[in-house]
């Protein structure tokens, strides 16, 4: 597998140091690995931070900025940061009224996040943790480590974003991030695997006529494997675990994400979101706002995840509300 | 076990971890995200620059710093795993020379450090795995009247062979729980460096 390296062990602090020499907005600490923003924001507001597996990018560090994000804090490939650089990131996003961390539901991240909760409680930073657990692949049962985190991500993150920024409070801010998570269901399909730098093989084999559905973000197979059919039929799958997990009624208003898995083109994603949105006009179900695009990606894996979140008044105000970051601008 | 042993245990750790690293990569490949390997080197190769850094007086500080060193640099959720077992196998080995029974005592408390924090169950396909059956066959060298190398040699095989037998186990924790039956057939990544950790003990407890 070719891809653009100096050396596996080098790559996220190579593309660190890319990411701060393409966004003056944002200030990269290559030391600490955290990401925050550049200017401000000077007064006191509840921060919110984020982290996780490097090689889901624009996730976490592309939605550093006013209205998003006041920190990242990327771990190596699909691995969990560590908790001093949670730390580092949960000082700098501290204005005093205390931090939110958004934290995927994967047992690495879930540790390391609490571990570096721990550590910020001891320094007397108050902290609320709130889980993304959108991926309905996954049966939330004792026979799993629970539903993992995936495009519901973006959605928390802007909404929660807003929130903050419009003054809310500690409390209030980690409510509402959990009611956008808990409003949201995604599901994926690949239809190839994807190769970590420092694995240099694709994760799984899979032949050219087959696909894998119900895929994570992280390269791993999906709960099967299916032939490949029609954009439609593949949609049809998606959108009835979708909403066979969360039935929507008619009088529902949506935020429908198809995004990217990092190797299928912009063609083919807005190919999908035309069968998405048949599926939900079907049903009467009203899209209000709509995100087409590579937001969380996983490594060059082509393949897309669908998320809809049940979206009420207040998260579409927030939806709407300015956004200035790498990956989601608007309004400013 | 005094410091210069437990110094040895790691460095012997570390060196197994390397040669292994392709090995345990490919095993997260085919159950979960390919990051093992890596992880455990960068962890390990960490714990070499700690360890070289500063005296340390007894094998509870040499153990202690490898913890905090595993927990700072290796992330996933091997790092916090480990990196707790160790700070607990360390903290019970507080004098400058551990007899036999204290190992296992401080073993002990590196496996229920695991548990709490992961709250995997033997059968669950995880580092428990292997690291239960570890425990066990140590205490019972000890019981027989054996002593710490052949606790150590005994707990090694039965670390292997737990690892090995994660390989019919459907995972319920972690990353491979995500893949629900297809889970089968493939032996747990982080069992397998369990293995590592007690094959290396047993290495250094006969030189
Ligand atoms: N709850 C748990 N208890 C004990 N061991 C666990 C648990 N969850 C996972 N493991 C072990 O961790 C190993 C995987 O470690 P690895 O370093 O690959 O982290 P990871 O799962 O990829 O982390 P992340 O979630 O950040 O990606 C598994 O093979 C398993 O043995
Ligand atoms: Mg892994």
């Amino acid at each position: 597998m070719k891809k653009f390296l100096n050396s596996p062990d080098t790559v996220l602090a190579d593309a660190l140091a890319g990411l701060a020499a393409a966004h003056p907005d944002l200030s990269v600490d290559l030391d600490q690995r955290i990401i925050t923003r550049a200017h401000g924001p000077h007064r006191a507001k509840v921060g919110l931070i984020s982290g996780g597996g490097s090689g889901h990018e624009p996730l976490h560090g592309g939605f550093v900025g006013a209205g998003m994000l006041d920190a990242a804090c990327p771990g190596e490939v699909f691995t969990s940061p560590v908790p001093d650089q949670i730390l580092a990131a949960t000082r700098a996003a501290d204005r005093g009224a205390g931090v939110v961390h958004i934290v995927k539901n994967y047992t690495g991240d879930v540790m390391n996040f609490q571990m570096a909760a721990e550590l910020a409680g001891d320094e007397g930073i108050a902290v609320r943790t709130v889980l993304v657990d959108d991926d309905v692949a996954v049966q939330d049962s004792t026979y799993t480590a629970g539903r993992r985190g995936t495009g519901a991500t973006v959605f928390v993150e802007k909404i929660a974003g807003a929130h903050a920024e419009e003054g809310a409070d500690l409390d209030g801010v980690a409510e509402i991030a959990r009611r956008v998570n808990a409003a949201s269901r995604s599901f994926a399909v690949a239809l190839t695997a994807c190769t970590t730098p420092a694995s240099g093989r694709p994760g799984f084999d899979l032949p050219d006529d087959e696909i894998e559905v119900g895929v994570g973000i992280h390269g791993e197979p999906g709960r099967r494997r299916e032939k490949l059919a029609g954009a439609k039929e593949i949609v049809a799958t998606a959108m009835d675990a979708i909403l066979s997990d969360q039935p929507l009624d008619p009088a529902d208003r949506t935020i429908v994400m198809v995004n990217g898995l990092g190797g299928t083109p912009l063609l083919e994603l807005y190919l999908v979101f035309g069968e998405v949105s048949a599926v939900l006009a079907d049903k009467g179900i009203t899209v209000a706002r709509t995100l087409v695009g590579n937001y969380v990606t996983s490594l060059e894996m082509a393949g897309v995840s669908i998320t809809v979140c049940r979206a009420d008044e207040q998260m579409l105000a927030l939806w709407d509300a300015p956004v200035r970051t790498p990956a989601l601008r608007w309004g400013c | 076990m005094d410091a210069a042993l437990a110094r040895a245990w790691v460095q012997a750790i570390a060196a197994a971890i390397d040669e292994h690293t392709d090995q345990l990569t490919q095993l997260d490949s085919a159950i979960g995200d390919a990051d093992h390997g890596a992880n455990m080197r960068r962890g390990f190769s960490a714990c070499l620059d700690a360890l070289a850094d500063t005296p340390l007086e007894t094998p509870g500080d040499v153990l202690v710093r490898t913890g905090a060193t595993l927990i700072s640099s290796v992330g996933g959720a091997a790092g916090p795993l480990y990196g707790s077992a160790f700070r607990a196998i360390g903290r019970a080995l507080a004098g400058p020379d551990a007899g036999a029974e204290q190992v296992l005592s401080a073993l002990t408390e590196g496996l229920t450090a695991v548990k709490r924090l992961g709250a995997a169950v033997p059968g669950d396909k995880t580092i428990v795995d292997a690291y239960t059956p570890a425990v066990a066959a140590f205490e019972q060298e000890l019981w027989e009247g054996g002593g710490l190398a052949a606790a150590a040699a005994h707990a090694a095989e039965a670390a292997e062979a737990g690892a090995r037998a994660t390989t019919t186990m459907q995972a319920r924790k972690g990353r491979a729980s995500y893949l629900g039956p297809r889970s089968v057939g493939h032996q747990d990544p982080g069992a397998t460096s369990t293995a590592l950790i007690f094959r290396a003990l047993a290495e250094v407890t006969v030189r």
